[in-house]
């Protein structure tokens, strides 16, 4: 496959952002990536030719970091985190209600090209756990039922909203955005549930967040509310 | 002990993670009042506030800016550790999600400080939204002058460029996080000499975890004397604490450092009813655990480290009667031998053969021989490998045969599964048939 005359220009946009043109190679691999859903040998021709590095150097850098794929993705890939704490809150459960529902295992792809499972490990989202991730967006608080039925969403077209971000892109597009590129969804999700401000909604009813804006207001003990 | 929100303050307001959501309790304020002094007076403050490094190792942050050569001739730089990913650790993403103008404040002032004129955040890849909100606090800052050429008139000028990563723990390492920020493999460097010496391209450069960084424009605003009234001599200050697991609200509490357990335990309801606490991990996967005796343990480098553990990112997994710890155990061994950069052979061997010890032993088929064998292994990668990543994965299987020994050992008979039914640790028994 070819990496297309937009990928290009976004390549060239984000390899200025480096004083040193091979600390870009990896947005530029993740856009690749996007381009092709996997890194392809066009891809790393083409990363390789922007950054003045041989293809083999740049496969060498390519091949070490599990997110750049060696073959293609499907289009959303179902990731179940599977370390210590995710696994015994119920992760082990869901992947196996996820491989049994789709009939595939870790990195494998549906037959109709629209999900790929993975095994990930943790998300920094443990206070979220168990937790599930679709094209790296995060699926917060799973349970089995919630996964089979976020499977089946992705597999008859219909969108699917993350927990604390956007409805779920796709893999070409939520490659763009770790690469650097905008996609102007900054404003999408909530951020406030009920883990994030756990400590901060027993601070307000204990009165100590009010004590710390009382200072700030009176000016005496200026208490920076950040 | 009170909550002290600080850099959560205000995550309950919906645009909090806005320019104008930050400047409306006084974001970028601090700008000005470091730019009024000197570098080296900014430096003085960190020190004296005893701010340290919030990433795991504590490092104290103003000695480490403190070691970058002075009138050396060469580019400066600052690195923000975003890379979160030790198993347990969820405080950065949050911070990154509810409040970046924090860290991006911190960055020009870290900066400054440390006369860097050109600042990475390398993001862990697999968290895109908090890729969103990092680059468009940059692209605001911009906007609004705060980066770029003169800042505010200061004669200060910083690039900030947001990079993420591509799916690889090891890059949570300061070294290799350089290698993977100058486009190689992410392998760690030999040490010294230290980043601040020779770091990114060669030259001076701080790495710094998120909530190190963004702990800074709070100290500069309030000074050192309201940043050393909490916590205790050695370990100061206030935190991000995530309470994980088996509890009833799980979540994130900023606190005071010295706040315990208990405390933490209780504001995150308690265990989630009718199950008892069996062990909790203070710091993340990579510092050894700690059971219901330590629930008093002040929660300070120096406390958590007299009970036998680390503080680490404190960020507390908590688990019940429920867990097999063989079970927990051979699953972050997983983890490590996963993520282990396969650079030097303690690590990437015996990580190998740790795994392999660990599932016999989950599968009910150890030996005696088997646990002799783990603790051995354990041995041989720590203080052997080449980065704390090795040291780390040697880590929980002392930390858990210190307590669990007898658990351990009917590993050699009976399977893990069998001992602990799986459904019955699911935070969702009962809700999915």
């Amino acid at each position: 496959m070819a990496i297309s005359e937009t990928t290009r220009a976004q390549m060239r946009e984000v390899l200025v952002r480096y004083p040193r043109k091979r600390s870009a190679l990896m947005p530029l691999l993740h856009l690749a990536q996007a381009d092709d859903g996997y890194v392809s040998a066009d891809g790393i021709s083409v990363v390789a030719d922007l950054v003045g590095l041989t293809d083999a150097e740049v496969t060498a850098v390519a091949t070490f970091y599990t997110m750049y794929l060696k073959q293609e993705s499907g289009h959303v890939r179902v990731g179940v985190c599977i370390n210590s704490l995710c696994a015994l809150l119920g992760g082990d459960e869901i992947w196996d209600a996820l491989v049994d529902h789709c009939g595939v295992g870790t990195n494998q792809t549906t037959d109709d090209g629209t999900i790929t499972l993975e095994r990930i490990e943790c998300q920094a989202a443990c206070t979220h756990a168990p937790v599930m991730t679709a094209n790296w967006e995060f699926l917060d608080d799973m349970t089995v039922a919630k996964a089979r039925h976020v499977v089946d969403d992705v597999r008859s077209g219909r969108s699917v909203q993350s927990t604390r971000g956007p409805a779920v892109r796709t893999f070409a597009d939520a490659g763009r955005v770790i690469a650097g590129v905008d996609d102007g969804l900054v404003a999408e999700g909530d951020h406030r549930d009920d883990r994030m401000l756990a400590g901060l909604r027993i601070a307000q009813q204990n009165g100590d967040a009010d004590r710390s804006a009382e200072a700030e207001r009176q000016g005496a003990s200026k208490v920076k509310g950040r | 002990m009170p909550l002290t929100p600080v850099l959560s303050a205000h995550w309950d307001e919906a645009d909090s993670y806005t320019l104008d959501g930050y400047r409306r309790h006084g974001g970028y304020d601090a700008l000005p009042i470091a730019f009024a002094q000197q570098s080296d007076d900014v430096i003085q403050l960190v020190k004296d506030s005893g701010l340290r490094g919030r990433g795991g190792a504590g490092f104290p942050t103003g000695m480490k800016w403190g070691f970058v050569p002075q009138g050396d001739g060469k580019p400066h730089y600052l690195v923000v550790n975003a890379d979160e990913s030790e198993p347990g650790a969820c405080k950065d993403v949050p911070l990154m999600l509810a409040n970046p103008h924090s860290l991006v404040e911190g960055v020009i002032i870290a900066s400054y400080a440390i006369r860097a004129n050109h600042a990475f955040i390398y993001i862990r890849g697999e968290v895109p939204h908090a890729i969103r909100r990092v680059a468009a606090a940059v692209r605001e800052a911009y906007a609004a002058g705060l980066l770029g050429s003169n800042i505010e008139g200061s004669g200060f000028d910083l690039e900030v460029t947001v990079h993420a990563g591509a799916g690889a723990y090891i890059c949570g390492e300061e070294t290799a996080l350089l290698d993977s920020l100058e486009g190689f493999r992410g392998q760690p460097r030999l040490k010294p000499p230290f980043p601040a010496v020779a770091g990114l391209y060669g030259s001076p450069t701080v790495v710094n975890n998120v909530e190190t960084i963004a702990s800074v424009p709070s100290i500069v605003a309030n000074g050192a004397d309201w940043y050393t009234s909490y916590g205790s001599e050695k370990s100061p200050g206030v935190k991000l604490f995530a309470v994980s697991g088996h509890v009833e609200r799980p979540g994130i509490f900023e606190a005071p450092m010295g706040t315990t357990m208990r405390e933490l335990l209780q504001w995150a309801g308690g265990m989630r009813k009718g199950h008892r606490l069996k062990f909790w991990v203070p710091g993340g996967s990579s510092v050894p655990l700690l059971t219901e005796e330590h629930l008093d343990v002040p929660y300070t480098y120096e406390d958590i480290a007299a009970a036998g553990s680390m503080l680490g990112t404190g960020t507390p997994m908590v688990f019940d009667e429920t867990t097999s710890v063989t079970r927990a155990v051979t699953r972050w061994l997983e983890f490590y031998k996963h993520e282990s950069c396969g650079k030097c052979t303690p690590c990437r061997e015996g990580t190998y053969w740790l795994v392999d010890l660990l599932r016999r032993l989950e599968a009910g088929i150890g030996s005696d021989t088997d646990i002799t064998r783990i603790n051995e292994v354990s041995a041989q990668i720590a203080g052997r490998s080449f980065c704390a990543l090795g040291d780390a994965a040697a880590t929980p299987f002392p930390g858990a045969i210190k307590y669990f020994a007898d658990e351990i050992a009917l590993g050699t008979h009976t399977t893990a599964a069998e001992l602990f039914d799986p459904v019955a640790a699911t935070v969702f028994t009962g809700v999915n048939a």
